[in-house]
Order: C-alpha cells, then sequence, then structure tokens
C-alpha cells in the first residue's frame, strides 16, 4: 500500500531524437484510489505505467513510494503487480502453483503460500480451478490468474492494468471490470487501469488521466471531464458524440461564429481575434423551432432515449440535442446553448472567462 | 461448418504421387528387389528369402557383427551430438542479443558453416585437424594432446562428433533464437516482477514456449546425424580400423566396394527402418507430451 509520487517525470526511447514519449509531468497517485490513464494509442500511457512499475528507468525525474525515491530500483524490488494487455501465465504449471510463483521466488514458507494463495483464489472465483493446467483456461480465466499472481504478494504497492480487457470476449469484459473493482474495495489497493476506451475508464475509474502525444492534458473525475474539459481533445475524445468545436471570434461576453453571435456566459477580455475555438457539448445544446441562432438541419437521429440533430452553422457542423416533446420539421431551426456549458478554448487549452 | 466431400480432389493429388512413385518408391522397391535376391553376376539373379535379413539381424555372422557394429556407432553418434548441439545451440541463442545493429552480422557469422556444403566441410576439416600444418590438430598437439585424427580412434571419433557441432549447431541456434524472439516481452516483464530467478525464467517461460521448435530441432538433428555420411568419408573414411564407419559408410563398402548387393540392400532398408521408427517414436511421445499440458 502506498501513495506514488511523479516527480519531473519525463521520457525519451531515443536519446538522439527529440521526441519525448513522455513530456514532463508531476502527479500524486493516491493510496487507495483508481486511476485510469486515458488516451489513443501511441499517447505514451504504457510509458508512463511502465515508468511507474520499473521496467522502464525514466531519462528526466523521480519516482518516489511513499516519499521514498525508487527510480533506480528494479522492478522486482518495487512491490508492483502488473497486469498486460494479453495473459501471462507460466504455461506449464497449475493455477495454484502460478499463483504461488512469485511467493515461492521470495522465499516465503510454503504453509503461508499455501493459506495466501487460497484466499487470493478465493477473492477471484478460481478455488475451483486452483490444480488445473493454467495453460487450458479461457483469455478471462487466465486474465485473473495474471491479476492473482499480483495481489497474493501482501506487500504489493499497487496494481498497475495495462488494458487488461483487449483479448477479453465482450460479453465477460463486464465481469471481468467488476471483478475488478470488487478486488479494488476488498483490499484498498492504488490501482492504475491503461486503457483507450473511454467507457472501461469511466466506468472503472475514481479519477481519469486523459494523455495525449506523451503530455496529461487533465486529470479529473469522470464527471468533470465530461461537463469542464480543460482542453479541446478531452471534450473531443469523452462523450459520444464529443464536443461540438467551432472555430470563433470572441470579444468581451460575445463569441462570433460565421456571422452569427453568441452570447457567452463568462467575460473574456484578452482572446486574440481569430484564434479562439468555441467548445460545447451536444447535451447542453438545443435545436428549438423558434429563436436562437439560425441553423440548417442536416440529420435527425433518433438514439431511443434521445433524439440528436446535425445541424450546420455557416461551415461548422454540429451536434444537438432535439428535447422531448418538440417538434422539429423543416429545414431550419434555432440553436440555444447552455450557457454555463460554453467553454472558450484557445491553441486547444481552456480559457477562464470571467463570471460576474 | 462441414466439409464437403469432393473425390475429384485425388485427381489434383495425382502429380506429386507420380513424382513421389519415380523419386521413390520405384527405386525403393528395387532395393526391395536386391534384398530377397543373390547373384553370382551377369545380371543373372536368384531368389533367396529373407537370408540376407537373417544373416544382417544375426550378430553372429560376419555382416551381423558389422551392423550391429556400425548401428551402435550411430547411435552414440547421434546421442553425443545432439547432447552437444542442443543445449549449445540454446545457450548461445539465449546469450543473443534480442535486437540492435549486431543481430544482423553475428546471424550471418553463425549461419555461415552451415552454407559450406558437406565435402568441403571434410576437406577443410581434414587439413585442420592435421597435426602438422592444421591449426585444430597443432593446436591441440602443442597442448600436450595425444591427437591424430586419422590413426587414434578415439580422436577420428571426437573429430567427426566436433565436425558435426562446428557444422550445426548454428541450425540449433537460428531455430531457437527465432523461438525466442516470438516471445513477446510481457513474458519477460512479468517474471521480472514476479522476481523470477534467470533459471527459473528459462524454465517456465522460454523452455515451454520453444518446446514446439525443439522438437523440429531434435528430429532434424537426430536424422542428419544418423544419416552421416560425407564428413567420415573425407576426412577419416571411416576409419582407422571401423572406429568411424557408421552404417551409410558401410553400407557403400558392402554395396559398392564389395559389390554385394543383397547384403546392402537388406541393410539399407533396415536403417531406413530404423530411421523412421525412431523418428516416429519421438515425434508420437513429444506430441502426447503436448496433448498431456493441454489437458
Amino acid at each position: 500500500m502506498a501513495r506514488i509520487t511523479l516527480e519531473g517525470i519525463a521520457h525519451t526511447y531515443d536519446v538522439r531524437s527529440a521526441n519525448a514519449a513522455l513530456k514532463r509531468l508531476d502527479h500524486v497517485w493516491e493510496q487507495g484510489r483508481a486511476y485510469a490513464l486515458l488516451g489513443p494509442s501511441g499517447c505514451g500511457k504504457t510509458t508512463l505505467l511502465n515508468i511507474i512499475s520499473g521496467l522502464i528507468t525514466p531519462s528526466e525525474g523521480r519516482v518516489l513510494f511513499d516519499g521514498k525515491d525508487v527510480t533506480q530500483l528494479p522492478t522486482e524490488q518495487r512491490n508492483i503487480a502488473q497486469v498486460f494487455q494479453f495473459p501471462v501465465i507460466y504455461d506449464t504449471m497449475s493455477v495454484g502453483e502460478n499463483l504461488a510463483f512469485p511467493l515461492k521466488n521470495r522465499g516465503m514458507d510454503r504453509r503461508a503460500i499455501k493459506s495466501r494463495v487460497a484466499e487470493i483464489a478465493d477473492l477471484l472465483g478460481l478455488t475451483k480451478e486452483l490444480s488445473r493446467r493454467a495453460r487450458g483456461l479461457t483469455a478471462e480465466a487466465k486474465q485473473k490468474v495474471s491479476l492473482g499472481r499480483g495481489l497474493v504478494r501482501a506487500d504489493v504497492a499497487a496494481i498497475l492494468l495495462d488494458e487488461p480487457l483487449t483479448v477479453i470476449d465482450p460479453s465477460l469484459k463486464w465481469e471481468l471490470r467488476s471483478k475488478l473493482k470488487a478486488v479494488h474495495r476488498a483490499l484498498n489497493l492504488l490501482m492504475i487501469y491503461v486503457t483507450h476506451d473511454q467507457v472501461e475508464a469511466l466506468t472503472f475509474a475514481d479519477e481519469v488521466v486523459v494523455m495525449k502525444d506523451g503530455s496529461v492534458l487533465q486529470v479529473a473525475t469522470p464527471a468533470r471531464l465530461f461537463e469542464q474539459p480543460e482542453h479541446t481533445f478531452v471534450g473531443y475524445f469523452i462523450g459520444s458524440p464529443g464536443m461540438n468545436l467551432v472555430a470563433a471570434d470572441v470579444e468581451g461576453h460575445v463569441a462570433h461564429v460565421a456571422g452569427h453571435a453568441i452570447e457567452l456566459g463568462a467575460h473574456y477580455p484578452k482572446v486574440p481575434a481569430g484564434s479562439a475555438v468555441l467548445g460545447f457539448r451536444p447535451d447542453y445544446a438545443s435545436v428549438v423551432p423558434n429563436g436562437g441562432v439560425p441553423v440548417q438541419i442536416r440529420r435527425l437521429e433518433d438514439l431511443g432515449r434521445r433524439r440528436l440533430a446535425r445541424v450546420a452553422l455557416g461551415p461548422h457542423e454540429i451536434f444537438a440535442t432535439v428535447p422531448h416533446g418538440v417538434p422539429i420539421d423543416g429545414a431550419e431551426a434555432g440553436l440555444t446553448i447552455r450557457q454555463d456549458r460554453l467553454f472558450v478554448y484557445v491553441n486547444d487549452e481552456l480559457v477562464p472567462g470571467d463570471r460576474r | 461448418m462441414e466439409k464437403s466431400l469432393n473425390n475429384r480432389a485425388w485427381l489434383m493429388v495425382m502429380p506429386v504421387f507420380v513424382l513421389v512413385l519415380f523419386s521413390a518408391l520405384l527405386p525403393m522397391m528395387t532395393v526391395v528387389n536386391y534384398s530377397v535376391q543373390d547373384s553370382m553376376g551377369q545380371n543373372n539373379f536368384f531368389w533367396n528369402g529373407d537370408a540376407w535379413f537373417r544373416d544382417l539381424l544375426n550378430p553372429a555372422t560376419e555382416i551381423g557383427a558389422r551392423f550391429q557394429n556400425a548401428l551402435f556407432k550411430n547411435l552414440s553418434f547421434s546421442l553425443v551430438a545432439l547432447l552437444i548441439e542442443v543445449p549449445l545451440g540454446i545457450a548461445i541463442a539465449l546469450c543473443l542479443p534480442r535486437s540492435g545493429w549486431a543481430v544482423g552480422p553475428l546471424l550471418v557469422v553463425i549461419a555461415l558453416p552451415m552454407l559450406i556444403p558437406w565435402n568441403v566441410v571434410g576437406t577443410i576439416w581434414q587439413i585442420f585437424s592435421r597435426a602438422d600444418i592444421g591449426l585444430f590438430g597443432a593446436a591441440l598437439t602443442g597442448l600436450g594432446i595425444p591427437y591424430n585424427a586419422t590413426q587414434g580412434a578415439v580422436s577420428a571419433w571426437c573429430t567427426i562428433v566436433v565436425i558435426d557441432v562446428w557444422h550445426w549447431t548454428p541450425l540449433v541456434i537460428l531455430l531457437t533464437y527465432a523461438g525466442l524472439r516470438a516471445i513477446p516481452d510481457a513474458f519477460y516483464q512479468a517474471a521480472r516482477i514476479d522476481a523470477a530467478s534467470r533459471w527459473a525464467t528459462f524454465v517456465n517461460i522460454e523452455l515451454p514456449k520453444l518446446q514446439k521448435v525443439l522438437v523440429i530441432v531434435v528430429l532434424l538433428r537426430f536424422m542428419q546425424t544418423f544419416m552421416i555420411y560425407t564428413e567420415p568419408f573425407v576426412v577419416t573414411g571411416g576409419g582407422p580400423g571401423s572406429a568411424t564407419t557408421f552404417l551409410s559408410i558401410d553400407l557403400v563398402k558392402i554395396a559398392l566396394g564389395q559389390v554385394d548387393l543383397g547384403s546392402a540392400a537388406a541393410m539399407s532398408l533396415v536403417y531406413n527402418l530404423i530411421t523412421l521408427t525412431l523418428c516416429w517414436i519421438f515425434f508420437t511421445i513429444m506430441m502426447q507430451l503436448d496433448r498431456r499440458r493441454y489437458a
């Protein structure tokens, strides 16, 4: 059990190239919380995970476990458990032997190993499989075994999961995910979960770290990521469909989009002309028959629980919600946006407005 | 999905049957023919039944004793060669870097011996092992080791083993290396996290993952060592005495030297059957082990 602190961590795989796999980062991972590292492939999330586990030594910065510098310590001395994308099991061993392996290597007493293995097998629902060859198991059970190999160690500081559901049958993903949550609750461990699937990240984690191109864009609770994205990528990547992003000229408390003025909920005194992007979620933009900003309806999509319209505002295409009971017919309609959910971004980053 | 049966498919395989017929079955039938007949020359053959075979398999007869002797030499040679080549090949493959600029040149250098034709290998070693001008022979003699590849029985036998190890360990290295490269990094990372020792990693990860490759390696190397001919033919000529007279060498001596076609035919058939049987037994055991693991 530990709290992991990253101090000015950065990493470059090839020292000769200027491309950093991971740009400078400071972050504290609190004991007992579940984090998700979310981002597209190649954004540096696995690199970050491997730096924490010690499989990679960062080019810069320090890694602290409970205040103790472990930057130079090898993986086996760091007390972390890692579950990989593809299940890693020892083919020749039974499930029980697999679970006992890390303890055996650390010279633990045989009886203590047995009771600990039984305990963890019970937690993961593997008790019945203990004497089976690990090789014949399903991918999902194998992934549980590799998780179990991390959990058996009583001193484990954190569990790192690197896209653990990739090879799991979709219908079983949910089950394994709830098992992970149960384990997290039962053992009160720090868990860091790497994924590129926003649903996995948002349902699993207490806090989500959104990454892109080696940088951390925002660390926040799932709700906050949705309600107040601090970066256009966060807005676009999270939510389905993602945030609407349209170029705008912002002057004071008014944004001009394709010749139409949109009232902003705050005052933006210093936004250079032509650099701003207006962002708002489809969930907070409604299509109304009269009033609002005039838009052209391109397509209506009935998603069952809600209706979504794809509308055109000048050259921009925007997704907006069609409120229940609002009849929309014809090509013309109006668009209204909740002012407190309307954000201004410059260089992709959120500009704090003056909400007076 | 049910596969449909279509007997016309046999037509498609016919060319292969014809090829095999002419390249293997017909020549083989000639041998079978010789093995049950005797000849007094002038192309006169008469039926001899299984007499050649009975002689061959009876160690009390001259030919039987020779056969037994050569067979023992073959088996011990194959065993020793495999026992050296397979562990040595695995050990070297484990030492090779997994990536980097050195991999290519290293593999080429390692593969070089395999590219040399057998009789050239023999000639190289014939000179290499000479005590007067050969580096290997002179070095050993210089170290005070009594070594003479053409006159010492032990030296001769050991030389053939060393040649085979030099010539064919690269095959084991290359195949094993390919097998090792196919193991995903995650396995090594997991082993590190589990604090597995180098040996435990080898036994629990690398060896099981290499199993399929090693079956092929051992099969190939067994067949090749069991059929060894050119190296002893060129380097030692089967001597001194019968120290390096392997089955193949003896077979040629009987067939072409003594023109004892009946004995030679019987011998080659039994030789062939032994190879086939050993390979089959070996393969079956390996596959059986594999299946038991899956269960």
